[in-house]
C-alpha cells in the first residue's frame, strides 16, 4: 500500500544526510567527549561543531546552546531552571504539554501562574501578556509557533515586554525551528527550546538556548557537562545528527525552502476547501509556519477520519493522544473558542522536507472522498437504541 | 446474506470486519479467527473511562485496580493486533459512556433500582457508537467476543438472536436491546463454542494471552465497591449525594430502624441490614422517593408478575393486543409457537444468573408489557432486564419497571 506521511509536527523522518553524519559516531568514533585521549577529543570536536551549527540556526553564540534529551527536557530546564517558589509566571492556554504541565507543576510548588488566552485565530495578544505582569513576575513562557495550528506567535513583541519589565522570557520554538527564521537577538529571549526530531534529526535530541549571563539552575545533577547546566555524558551521535539537521535547515531557509513548502501546503489546503462544503481552516488569517494546516470538517469525528485515512495509507493527526492512544479534543482548538464538536472534527496536516508533489496529490484525492463517506454514514445512522 | 443456522455463525465473504477488542481471550480469539479466514480485520478498543480520574477521591484506591480501559488491557490488545498483523486503534468514547452508562448507573441506584451497566454499554456504546465508528472507517461488520448467536431467518424476514451453544456462557441477557439494523451488522463468532474450545483456539493461534483470566466485575468500578464509586463521582462533579436515607420497615409498617440511603441496598439482600430479628430478613422493596426500605421474610420476595418498559423486540415486531387484525402482514405472524398476538407464551429471565421461567406476555398501558410467570419468582428486581425466550431464540426484552400485585409498588419516576 502507498503510504503518505503528513504528520511531520509529530515527528519527522531522519534525512539520509543526517543519518550518514551520525553513523561513524555509533561505530568507529565512539569516544566519550569528556575523555582526554584521541577518542574523546574527536567526540568533543564533533559535539562543538554541532553546537556551532545549532547556534548558527538561532543566531546565538555556541556557548549559549545546551544539548538535552529533547524538547520536553529543554522546556523543563528553561522553566524550572529560572523560577523559584513564590514567583509569578505568565504562559498561554495553547502551550504544548511540556510547558503547560510544567507550569501546573509550578503551581503545586508554590508559584502563581497566569494562563493568557488566545483570540479565535489562535494568537496570543501581547497586551494580554503585558496586562498579566505583576511585581513578582519572574518568567514569561510563550511558544513561538503552535504545534496544532502552526500559528506564529508575536514573540518579538512579547520579548520586548519582558525586557522592559525585566523578567525572563522563554519560548518553546520546537515547531518554529527549521520552518521559519529564528533570531534570538530579535526575539530578545533568555531561553529558547528546539527539538531534534521535528527537524529531521533523531528522536531523543534537543537543545535549549540560554542567553549568556543568565543564571540557570540545573535540573539534572552529575558531572560538569554542558558548562554545568546539564549533567550526563553527551549523546554524541544524536548531537551530531542535530547539528547536521540544523545546518540543512539553515541552508533550506536561506534558499527559499519555506516559500516552496507553503505553496504546497496552500495547494493542499485550498484543494480540499474547494472540493467540499462545511470545511474550514483553524487559525486562518494568522501568520502560520509553512508546513501546517489544521482543518475542520463539520458532521464528522476527527478520530474516525484519522483512522479511515490511515487505513487508506495517509497519516495525519487529530487532537492529543492520551496514554491508551485514544484521542482527546485539542485544548488548543478549545482555547480558540471552537465548539466541542468542531474541535473533535478537526485534523492537522503537516508537511516535511521529504513531502512530494505526489504526496499532496494523494492527500487531495483521499481526504475529500473519505470525509464524504463519513458524512454519508453519520446522518443516515440515526437509529437510536431503545434502552 | 447466507446463514448457517446449525452453528449460529454467519458465513460471510471476505470483507472488512472490525473486531471490538478488549485485550481479553475471547475478543482476541475472534480477531485471530477472522484473520485466518482471510478477512480484512481492524481491531478497535474503546477508551470509555479514565480509571485515574477518581483515584484517591473519597476513599477510592490510589492504585487503580479496575479492568476497564486499563493500559495493560490496551497493551494486550495492541500486542495481539501486532502478532496478527492487523491495524488496531483505540477510540475515545468517554463522553458518551459517562452520559449513557455511568450517569444512569448512579441515578438508578439512587432511585432504589439495581442497574445493569453492561446492557447500557452494549446498547449505547458497543453496538451504537462503536458500530458507527466501524462503518465510518470502512468496515461492513462488527464482530465481538460475546457468547451469543446471530442469524438471519428468511422465513420471518428477521435477524434472530439465539442463546449461545454453551448455556453457562450465554450472554444474550445483556444483548436484548439490539435492533434489527444492529444485528444485521454484527458477528458473534464464539456463539457456537464453549470457553475451553476458545482457549484451545487461542493457543492454536499462538495468542500470548490464551491463559489470561476472565474479567467479572463492573469494569469502571474498581474492586466492585459501587457505593464508594458513587460517592467519589458525585464529589468530583461537585454534587452532593442526594439524601435517600430513611426508615427500614416491615410490610405492615413496623419501623425496625434507620438506613443511610436506598442505594446501599438491593432487592433480595440479606446481609448488612443492621437489624437483628429472630427469622432471616430480606430487602423486598426499595422506594427512593420516600427513602423507604421494606424488609420481610423469604416468602415476601416471591411474586408472579412484573411490568416491563422500554421494550425491544427481536424475533417478532411487537406485541399486539388480543383481537388485533390477525391478517395484518407483520413478519411475526408466521412464527410458531410464538405469535405476535398476545398473550404470548415465553420463558423469561429476570437476572443474569436466572434460569428462564415459563411466563405469559400481555400488553399493558403506555407500551409497557405485563409478564406473568407460571410460578412465583424470587426477588424480581426493578432496574434489571427481563429477557423473553422461545427456546433458545430471544423474542425480545425490556427493563423491569415495577412488580405489582404485591406491596412492591415501586416509584417509577426518574
Amino acid at each position: 500500500m502507498r503510504r503518505v506521511y503528513l504528520d511531520n509536527n509529530a515527528t519527522t523522518p531522519l534525512l539520509p544526510e543526517v543519518f550518514e553524519a551520525m553513523r561513524p559516531f555509533y561505530l568507529e568514533q565512539f569516544g566519550n567527549a569528556s575523555s582526554i585521549h584521541h577518542h574523546g577529543q574527536h567526540a568533543r570536536a564533533a559535539v562543538e561543531k554541532a553546537r556551532a551549527s545549532v547556534a548558527a540556526l538561532l543566531n546565538s553564540r555556541p556557548a549559549e546552546i545546551v544539548f538535552t534529551s529533547g524538547g520536553t527536557e529543554a522546556d523543563n530546564l528553561g522553566i524550572f531552571g529560572l523560577v523559584q517558589r513564590g514567583d509569578h509566571v505568565i504562559t498561554s492556554t495553547i502551550e504544548h504539554s511540556a510547558v503547560m504541565n510544567s507550569c501546573k507543576r509550578l503551581e503545586q510548588m508554590g508559584c502563581e501562574v497566569t494562563f493568557v488566552p488566545v483570540n479565535s485565530r489562535g494568537e496570543i495578544g501581547p497586551d494580554d501578556v503585558r496586562g498579566a505582569l505583576r511585581p513578582n513576575t519572574r518568567l514569561i513562557s510563550v511558544m513561538m509557533a503552535n504545534n496544532e495550528t502552526g500559528v506564529i506567535q508575536p514573540v518579538e513583541e512579547i520579548g520586548s515586554i519582558a525586557q522592559e519589565a525585566d523578567v525572563f522570557f522563554h519560548t518553546d520554538a520546537v515547531q518554529a525551528a527549521g520552518k521559519i527564521t529564528i533570531d534570538v537577538q530579535k526575539i530578545a529571549c533568555d531561553a529558547l527550546t528546539i527539538s531534534g526530531h521535528k527537524i529531521h534529526a533523531p528522536q531523543g535530541t534537543g537543545a535549549l538556548f540560554i542567553k549568556k549571563g543568565t543564571l540557570i539552575q540545573p535540573q539534572i545533577y552529575g558531572g560538569s557537562h554542558e558548562r554545568q547546566r546539564r549533567a550526563g555524558t553527551e549523546n554524541v551521535p544524536g548531537i551530531v545528527g542535530l547539528g547536521k539537521a540544523a545546518e540543512i535547515a539553515k541552508h533550506w531557509l536561506e534558499s527559499g525552502g519555506a516559500a516552496v513548502m507553503s505553496a504546497m501546503r496552500d495547494r493542499l489546503q485550498d484543494s480540499i476547501l474547494s472540493a467540499m462544503e462545511d470545511v474550514g481552516v483553524n487559525g486562518l488569517g494568522a501568520p502560520r509556519v509553512p508546513n501546517t494546516t489544521n482543518l475542520w470538517f463539520d458532521h464528522i469525528e476527527g478520530e474516525a477520519l484519522v483512522i479511515a485515512l490511515d487505513l487508506k495509507g495517509l497519516a495525519v493527526s487529530s487532537g492529543a493522544a492520551c496514554s491508551s492512544g485514544a484521542i482527546e479534543p485539542s485544548h488548543v482548538l478549545l482555547a480558540m473558542g471552537l465548539p466541542h464538536q468542531r474541535a473533535r472534527a478537526s485534523i492537522r496536516l503537516s508537511l516535511g522536507k521529504q513531502t512530494t508533489r505526489e504526496d499532496i496529490d494523494f492527500a487531495i484525492k483521499v481526504i475529500p472522498e473519505t470525509v464524504a463517506r463519513l458524512r454519508e454514514i453519520s446522518p443516515a445512522y440515526q437509529k437510536q437504541p431503545v434502552c | 446474506m447466507p446463514t448457517e443456522p446449525n452453528t449460529g455463525a454467519r458465513t460471510v465473504a471476505a470483507q472488512t470486519i472490525a473486531v471490538a477488542m478488549s485485550g481479553g481471550v475471547d475478543s482476541s480469539t475472534v480477531a485471530a479467527m477472522l484473520r485466518a479466514e482471510g478477512h480484512n480485520v481492524v481491531g478497535l478498543t474503546m477508551q470509555l473511562w479514565n480509571q485515574r480520574r477518581l483515584a484517591g477521591h473519597e476513599g477510592m484506591p490510589e492504585q487503580v485496580q479496575g479492568r476497564c480501559c486499563s493500559i495493560d488491557d490496551v497493551y494486550d490488545a495492541r500486542r495481539v493486533a501486532e502478532d496478527l498483523g492487523i491495524p488496531y486503534y483505540v477510540v475515545n468514547h468517554e463522553e458518551r459512556f459517562e452520559r449513557d452508562v455511568v450517569r444512569p448507573f448512579i441515578d438508578e441506584y439512587l432511585s432504589g433500582r439495581t442497574p445493569i451497566p453492561c446492557s447500557l454499554c452494549n446498547n449505547h456504546l458497543k453496538f451504537d457508537q462503536l458500530l458507527l465508528t466501524a462503518r465510518q472507517i470502512g468496515a461492513d461488520l462488527l464482530a465481538t467476543g460475546h457468547y451469543a448467536r446471530c442469524e438471519f431467518d428468511a422465513a420471518r424476514n428477521r435477524w434472530l438472536l439465539r442463546r449461545a451453544a454453551d448455556p453457562a456462557k450465554d450472554q444474550t441477557y445483556f444483548l436484548f436491546g439490539l435492533t434489527q439494523e444492529q444485528l444485521s451488522r454484527t458477528l458473534f463468532p464464539l456463539g457456537h463454542m464453549n470457553k475451553p474450545q476458545v482457549r484451545e483456539l487461542a493457543r492454536e493461534h499462538h495468542l500470548a494471552l490464551a491463559e489470561k483470566p476472565d474479567s467479572q466485575e463492573i469494569c469502571f468500578v474498581p474492586g466492585g465497591d459501587y457505593k464508594r464509586f458513587i460517592d467519589a463521582y458525585l464529589a468530583e462533579q461537585g454534587e452532593s449525594l442526594p439524601d435517600t436515607s430513611g426508615e427500614l420497615v416491615t410490610a405492615d409498617g413496623k419501623v425496625l430502624g434507620h438506613h443511610e440511603g436506598v442505594h446501599n441496598f438491593t432487592v433480595g439482600q440479606r446481609k448488612g441490614l443492621g437489624v437483628a430479628t429472630g427469622s432471616p430478613l430480606y430487602v423486598i422493596n426499595l422506594n427512593g422517593a420516600e427513602g423507604k426500605v421494606t424488609v420481610g421474610g423469604n416468602d415476601d420476595l416471591l411474586s408472579r408478575t412484573l411490568i416491563a418498559h422500554k421494550l425491544n423486540w427481536i424475533s417478532i415486531d411487537g406485541l399486539h393486543a388480543p383481537g388485533a387484525d390477525a391478517n395484518a402482514p407483520t413478519p411475526g405472524d408466521s412464527i410458531k409457537p410464538v405469535t405476535a398476538n398476545a398473550p404470548v407464551r415465553v420463558t423469561a429471565k429476570i437476572r443474569h444468573r436466572h434460569e428462564p421461567a415459563p411466563a405469559v406476555l400481555e400488553p399493558a398501558p403506555n407500551g409497557e408489557v405485563r409478564v406473568t410467570f407460571d410460578q412465583p419468582q424470587r426477588a424480581i428486581t426493578p432496574g434489571q432486564a427481563v429477557v423473553f425466550y422461545d427456546g433458545d431464540v430471544v423474542v425480545g426484552g425490556g427493563w423491569i419497571a415495577e412488580v405489582p400485585n404485591s406491596l412492591k409498588c415501586v416509584d417509577v419516576a426518574g
